[in-house]
């Protein structure tokens, strides 16, 4: 299911090196709405002051987030390996379950296409929602 | 009984009579057959789904993304009760197409990223809330009818 084809990787490096400086804006929104449309996720901030969009936790949360995406984009071809410290501070310190990583997936799709509404093709979207589920599963690896 | 908030009410009426119909269905349509190739299962009549351009290019898939936009108007009309609403739909989509529902999910995700494009910044995440919210609900009643 979240086999990456070499057209799938040559597809997301090409997004990403277009969108890449845009990192951290789609970070935050992704981060914002999620909280927002799916609101059992902010089940996992009860330690932030303040969970409305676009607030100083959620902005440099989301731009954490994104530069561990970005960090997936460079290590494409082995993603367990690559993520092996992240899984392992999911796993056991955050104890995220799995079933969020789609949600905020989901989120940061919807913010490609908003942002980059003619990039953000069907065939750039298949690429996309690969990659995120490969790097959600990567992301797995150490939960049990 | 689904409690609609006014704001909730008013942003899901505002974007039904703001979109094209004829434009949203066959793009969200054609994406989800694009992005999760296993829906195509439930459309082979309908010729040549070989790639993506062919898939965005194919006239059945397009009168039908209408098709699939037309049955979401009737839930807009009536969201005070959209289980009844879509009971008859749901019985159809359950003993005759017999889509596994799951699917219902893959379809509103690509008609919710669809939207995102068309709207632009003015698919807030409060906007956003919202249609999923509605999504929820349709989804939820045309699970229903499976037994």
């Amino acid at each position: 299911m979240t086999h990456l084809t070499a057209k799938d990787k040559e597809t997301v490096k090409t997004f990403w090196a277009k969108i890449s400086s845009n990192g951290a804006a789609i970070g935050a929104d992704a981060l914002s709405r999620m909280l927002v449309v799916y609101p059992q996720t902010k089940t996992y901030f009860s330690h932030w002051k303040d969970l409305s969009p676009g607030s100083a936790p959620v902005k440099k949360h989301g731009a954490t987030v994104m530069s561990g995406v970005a960090d997936a984009v460079a290590k494409i071809d082995d993603l367990t390996a690559g993520l092996l410290s992240l899984s392992e501070l999911h796993a056991f310190t955050l104890r995220v379950d799995p079933s969020n990583f789609k949600i905020l997936s989901h989120n940061i799709l919807v913010v490609l296409a908003i942002m980059f509404p003619t990039d953000f093709t069907p065939e750039v979207h298949v690429a996309m929602d690969k990659f995120l589920a490969a790097v959600a599963r990567a992301l797995s690896e150490k939960y049990r | 009984m689904v409690k609609w908030t006014d704001f909730e009410r008013a942003t899901i009426q505002d974007i039904f009579s703001k979109i094209d119909y004829d434009v949203v269905g066959p793009a969200a349509l054609s994406r989800c057959l694009i992005v999760y190739p296993w829906t195509q299962r439930y459309f082979g009549g309908f010729g040549n789904l070989y790639n993506a351009a062919a898939i965005t290019s194919n006239p059945k898939v397009a009168a039908h993304g209408k098709v699939v936009l037309a049955g979401l108007e009737k839930a807009v009309k009536n969201m005070d009760d959209i289980k009844t609403t879509y009971k008859e739909l749901s019985v159809l989509h359950s003993e005759k197409l017999q889509v596994d529902p799951d699917n219902f999910n893959l379809l509103a995700d690509c008609l919710t990223i669809v939207l995102a494009g068309q709207m632009g910044a003015a698919f807030t995440p409060e906007v956003h809330a919202a249609f999923q919210k509605f999504l929820a609900v349709v989804v939820a009643s045309l699970r229903k009818q499976y037994h």
